[in-house]
């Protein structure tokens, strides 16, 4: 029997000829990540276990994203300890405020993750890299403290489901509109344990920034990895950007699949996902007039060059709805800078949004945007769960960054088309 | 090892932002922590939860963020075990290297009521609800799962390698 393109990953790190959905393996990594909130639990779990030394300074990466700036006294101290152990330990990808950016807009930015790679990250998003042909899952800090200790990590060999893509996204969808879609129509549940195997002709019309999206939600679903096989633009992408060269994989012609799901992306509209789960999905047009009182676009999901430019388009010369709050963050420095270049900045600003430091502050509810009891938010981050951004009653709709930015101007959730 | 305790029932889909908010994640101190336990969904339930007492859930439990918080605010609240449908893979994993007991049992999670007094024997999976006096057999953990919960955790179990 065939292997998928992950079970080939992990086979090859197992240092196996073969592995099948089920077996228990333990694979050698090639990045070990952490954050501000994972990384200190893991330095306390390291050092009470009495482990000296990391398995290679230069496989850890230890980003300050969620709460820095330091959102408070308490998060100062645990970026304090972070910062502390990447000294000590000569961490080399150690990103600290002002070269720091949201994790998962950062590693694959900087090269630090590369095709083929086998990567453990202490934050449930850490599946974004499979954009780039690797296998990458999210664990928590115990399992970050003992790779960091032997670049090793225990996985159960997932099974998958593939997604045949075809046909050409329309105008005015992106890689979040196809994510949603599918979380809508399998369930928070409905790949859990599994690989989300992207293939098909419709893979060449997705952008690099739409991939990225696509496999962050894979977590979403329930899934272990979500992960698109390497082509032109993948190549491109990474292209005198990896520090490590890529190893290409293929899924063999007859590896197993629990299910193949056809999708059609000519046929995606814009959808948004209601409260108080990502599997509540809509299409924006079919909402009707639900009023807001702020808008988010940013975070590891949404906050690359292709959600800014989107969001410059739509907003540029206009004027955000009285009483509506728009917070657009660039997920990276190196983002940031290019907005400001590019004059985005400024037009965000003059059509009266603020625009932040790079930060997953209001997506997990943090800071920089928290939401008073009944207040309604559309966002373009990856979770709308009970109190996911404030008040228990506040509400909050994912969507991508056209429909964010359609609905700053409305003051009401607003497919794109309609601005 | 066995457990017994009442029950505390939860739905479908409970999620690590409503199991420990992450408004207070800027710490990782476990019993500053502990006190904020389930607040979003049942703000009574620390003040109620008893040592050994077990929380009986729906599908897909711990969905959600990675942040090991989660299992080891339960852990610190003293609940005894976890029984649950499902459980999202990545708190079923941190459950494990934290050596937080849980058990899936689609029966039992479906059968058992708020409020039921419950026996888990470990070692033989089985779950004994002493309220309706049925008993349930949960799926056992793979042997290489077994050992890491013997050891006492992840590292440990990694230390006497």
């Amino acid at each position: 029997m065939g292997m998928t393109m992950t079970q080939k990953i992990l086979a090859a790190h197992a240092g196996l000829e073969s592995v099948s959905a089920g077996q228990l393996i333990s694979a050698k990594l090639d990045i070990v990540l952490g954050n501000d909130i994972t990384t200190p639990v893991a330095i306390n779990e390291f050092n009470r276990n009495g482990f000296q030394q990391v398995f290679d300074k230069d496989r850890i990466a230890i980003v300050l994203d969620h709460f820095v700036p330091n959102k408070d006294i308490k998060a100062a101290q645990q970026s304090k300890q972070c910062r502390e152990f990447a000294c000590n330990h000569c961490v080399s990808h150690f990103y600290d405020v002002g070269k720091m950016g949201i994790e998962h807009a950062l590693l694959p930015e900087q090269g630090i993750v590369t095709a083929g790679d086998c990567i453990i990250g202490a934050d449930s998003h850490t599946c974004t890299y499979g954009a780039l042909g690797a296998f990458s899952t999210g664990v928590g800090s115990t399992d970050m403290a003992a790779g960091m200790a032997t670049g090793t990590a225990w996985f159960k060999v997932p099974s998958a489901i593939r997604f045949e893509l075809a046909g050409k996204l329309p105008a005015n969808c992106s890689g979040k509109d196809v994510i949603l879609t599918i979380i809508g129509m399998i369930g928070v549940d409905g790949a859990l344990y599994k690989s989300m195997e992207f293939t098909g002709e419709g893979v060449a019309s997705l952008t690099m920034d739409d991939r990225l999206c696509i496999c962050n939600m894979a977590i979403e679903a329930g899934a272990k990895n979500g992960i698109f096989p390497v082509d032109e633009a993948t190549r491109n992408y990474m292209e005198g950007r990896c520090e490590r060269p890529p190893v290409i994989y293929t899924a063999d012609p007859d590896a197993e699949y629990e299910q193949t799901i056809v999708l059609d992306l000519n046929k995606i509209v814009p959808t948004v996902a209601c409260p108080h789960l990502p599997e509540n999905t809509k299409p924006a047009e079919a909402l009707g007039d639900i009023q807001i009182d702020q808008v988010v676009i940013g975070s590891c999901t949404n906050g690359r060059m292709e959600d800014m430019e989107t969001a410059y388009r739509i907003l540029n010369g206009k004027t955000v709805a009285e009483g509506v709050r728009c917070i657009i963050i660039p997920a990276t420095m190196q983002i940031y800078r290019e907005c400001v270049q590019r004059g985005y900045v400024t037009a965000f600003i003059d059509a009266g949004a603020v625009v932040s430091t790079p930060t997953c502050g209001p997506c997990l509810g943090g800071y920089m945007g928290i939401l008073a009891a009944g207040e309604r938010c559309v966002a373009t981050t990856n979770r709308n769960f009970v109190g996911r951004m404030g008040h228990v009653d506040s509400e909050v709709y994912l969507a991508s960054p056209a429909t964010a930015a359609a609905s700053a101007l409305t003051g009401r959730i607003t497919a794109p088309k309609e601005v | 090892m066995k457990t017994q305790g009442h029950v505390f029932k939860y739905p479908d889909n409970v999620d690590t932002d409503v199991i420990i908010p992450a408004r207070y994640l800027n710490t990782a101190d476990a019993a500053e922590l502990a006190k904020h336990c389930m607040e979003d969904i049942d703000a009574s339930f620390v003040g109620k939860v008893q040592p050994g007492d077990i929380m009986v859930a729906g599908w897909n439990f711990g969905c959600g963020s990675s942040r090991e918080h989660a299992p080891l605010v339960i852990k610190t609240c003293g609940t005894g075990c976890v029984i649950a449908k499902s459980f999202a893979r990545i708190f079923y994993r941190n459950a494990i290297n934290i050596g937080m007991p849980i058990l899936e049992c689609e029966a039992a999670a479906g059968e058992i009521q708020a409020g039921d007094e419950v026996a888990i024997d470990f070692d033989s999976g089985i779950i004994s609800d002493l309220t309706t006096g049925k008993t349930y057999q949960a799926e056992p953990f793979p042997e290489f799962i077994q050992n890491i919960i013997r050891k006492g955790g992840l590292l440990a179990s990694l230390k006497e390698m």
